[in-house]
């Protein structure tokens, strides 16, 4: 059995979903758990067809409950396991996610959001920002990359499975349907050919000698007797997430050094607003661009420097101010004006965000 | 001075004395399953998930690795972790409010996948952790918190038979079995065989059992004992449901 399923690099055209399943296989994902839904189903279509070539498993649940618990499941098993879903599946996904961050596992989720509240549309949105990022009862203590090219649906699910893995908190790729549906072409890689290392997984269960005996117990629990015991917990938890979230932040930005307003977007919606930014400033129009690329924990620090020199910020998404929302929390107390274009679960293109900047430079 | 029963060896001697109300059920099914691990000398790669309900209690119980996880989703989560480890022996133990209501599905569809691994579901006929409400397990008459002037099966319907509908839908290969914690010996060699079952990777091993909750039930300890002993078994009937290799109605108890 091959146990390589890239060897060095490959210039491909494919699909987003079919992207995330080369992805985690080159991962080293073990195990998937996944229930139908439009628009991820390809992920689970490619996955197994890959799988077996490279002794790799999958288990269609009942639904995403059970796929979320059985995800979980295979990490305290110590295999590298993913599931991924959309919509009310994402819904769904939230109760065992709530657990996955009070237990501190990796698991990884691929969510392709689609059309919201409820069942909607199932093509395309950015509305499951606000689910995706503070989902389930808790705080959110958990990792969201939103990918804007099929380019970094590959490169950021190989590094979801190691963020996961080595800072132990549930991880998203937030994707949406038209990164799941759409063929592009990228480049995909075995991750040692670029000198990425992957992180192992570890067992929690099941670790060589007698529990009691040779070793503790692993004993897990997400129920606890008396506030101050959970309180505890989680004071622990929210500094090592206070930790690590500048290393684990990223952002993507330009022209905004001397911009008057900068276009604030994520996922998708960014390559609109990118375009829209170099045609503005062609036009000799003082704009610029910034983009976080994890949602989840945000690029504080780079948005409150962007937002102390520019005077506005431009906040495009295909949502009704899911983005927005997380932007004026992280920005809180900077000079910077917010103004928006948003189409909730509609595409957004270049030329409706070159119109809005525009309509407000006057 | 009074000698203490002996604990089984998987046991986790600093926990306890457990934390069960007295007379509950929940301590003597932990005692049945501790030998049957003792037994099979499983300790090492047994893994034991609980649910949320009275059953969460047990989170510390054994030296053995344990996850104790949401109402009703023990079944996936030791799903999940037998199919990627199939070396490790999945323990998945609930209460009948767990598995019958809220996680009926994934028993149902855990059943039906024939997945190799053990549930253990602790039938005391109403939800206890939260104070007594009416389960799927209720007997007809019964009084608990929401059905004050007794369960009208008209209106709520009957028991469920669980077993008797894990054996309806599993496939050759399964164990399905009623217990009680009127007995024990029993109950520990029904155990012992699920567990057996799984370790021969035949498919599914489902053992409910009857047993008792004098707290929510209002009971002392005579009434306690005669509700376990001679009421619930009028609904439930105690014995082995589905033996591999056995035909049909050759199980018995
Ligand atoms: C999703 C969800 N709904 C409801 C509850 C509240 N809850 C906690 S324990 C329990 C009932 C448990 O009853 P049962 O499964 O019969 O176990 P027992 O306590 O009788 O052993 C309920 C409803 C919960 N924890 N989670
Ligand atoms: S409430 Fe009932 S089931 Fe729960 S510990 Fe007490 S006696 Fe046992």
């Amino acid at each position: 059995m091959p146990d390589k399923p890239i060897e060095g690099e490959k210039r491909v055209f494919m699909t987003g979903n079919e992207v995330v399943a080369w992805a985690a296989l080159v991962s080293g994902a073990d195990i998937m758990y996944g229930y139908p839904i439009t628009p991820q189903n390809e992920i689970m279509h490619y996955w197994t067809r890959l799988a077996p070539k490279y002794g790799r498993e999958f288990l269609q649940t009942e639904d995403e409950l059970s796929a979320g618990f059985t995800t979980i499941g295979g990490v305290l098993a110590g295999r590298k396991a993913f599931t991924a879903t959309a919509g009310p599946g994402n819904t769904l996904m939230q109760e065992p996610m709530s657990m996955a961050e009070a237990m501190r596992l990796p698991t990884v989720v691929v969510i392709q959001q689609r059309g919201g509240p409820s069942t909607a549309t199932v093509i395309y949105s950015q509305q499951e920002v606000t689910m995706t990022t503070l989902g389930g009862n808790g705080e959110g203590l958990r990792i969201v990359y939103s990918t804007a090219t099929h380019q970094e649906l590959f490169d950021y699910t190989i590094k979801a499975f190691n963020t996961a893995w080595k800072y132990r908190f549930p991880t998203f790729i937030l994707g949406d349907g038209y990164q799941a549906k759409m063929r592009e072409s990228l480049t995909i890689y075995d991750p040692a050919s670029r000198g990425i290392e992957l992180v192992e997984a570890e067992p929690f269960f099941g670790k060589p000698g007698v529990p009691g005996v040779d070793r503790p117990p692993t004993q897990l629990r997400n129920t606890y007797n008396v506030e101050e015991e959970l309180y505890e917990v989680l004071e622990g938890y929210f500094k090592d997430y206070e930790k690590i979230a500048p290393e684990v932040a990223e952002h993507e930005a330009f022209d905004v050094e001397d911009a008057d307003l900068v276009v604030v977007s994520h996922g998708v919606v960014s390559r609109a607003c990118k375009a829209a930014v170099k045609e503005l400033r062609q036009e000799g129009i003082k704009v610029g661009y910034f983009r976080p690329i994890t949602l989840r924990p945000l690029p504080v620090d780079a948005i409150r420097e962007t937002a102390n020199k520019a005077r506005q910020f431009l906040v495009v998404e295909s949502a009704n101010g899911q983005l927005a929302r997380l932007l004026k929390e992280a920005a809180f107390g900077c000079p910077v004006e917010m103004l928006s274009l948003f189409k909730p679960g509609v595409g957004i293109t270049a030329e409706d965000v070159v119109s809005r900047v525009k309509e407000i430079a006057g | 001075m009074s000698v203490q029963p002996a604990m089984p060896k998987s046991w986790r001697v600093d926990t306890k004395p457990h934390k069960f109300c007295p007379g509950c059920g929940h301590g003597l099914v932990l005692k049945a399953l501790g030998q049957a691990i003792d037994e099979l000398g499983i300790q090492d790669r047994a893994v034991f998930g609980c649910d949320i309900g009275c059953s969460l209690l047990a989170w510390d119980f054994f030296n053995v690795d344990t996850i104790q996880t949401h109402h009703g989703r023990t079944t996936p989560v030791i799903t999940g972790l037998k199919r990627a480890n199939p070396n490790l022996i999945g323990i998945a133990y609930m209460g009948d409010g767990g598995g019958y209501a809220i996680g009926s599905q994934h028993l149902v569809n855990a059943a039906s996948r024939n997945e190799k691994i053990t549930v253990i579901l602790v039938n005391n006929t109403q939800y206890g952790m939260t104070g007594g409400q009416m389960a799927p397990t209720t007997l007809p008459g019964q009084k608990t918190e929401t059905t004050p002037y007794g369960r009208d099966p008209e209106k709520t319907g009957y028991p469920t038979q669980g077993p008797e509908m894990v054996a309806a839908i599993t496939r050759e290969g399964a164990y399905v079995a009623r217990g009680t914690v009127a007995n024990l010996r029993q109950l520990k060699n029904y155990l012992k065989k699920a567990l057996e079952n799984q370790m021969a990777g035949n498919g599914f091993s489902f053992v409910e059992v009857l047993s008792t909750c004098p707290t929510n039930w209002r009971t002392n300890a005579e009434e306690t004992w005669k509700m376990v002993e001679q009421e619930l078994p009028k609904y439930f009937k105690v014995g082995e449901i589905k033996v591999p290799g056995q035909k049909e109605g050759e199980a018995n108890g």
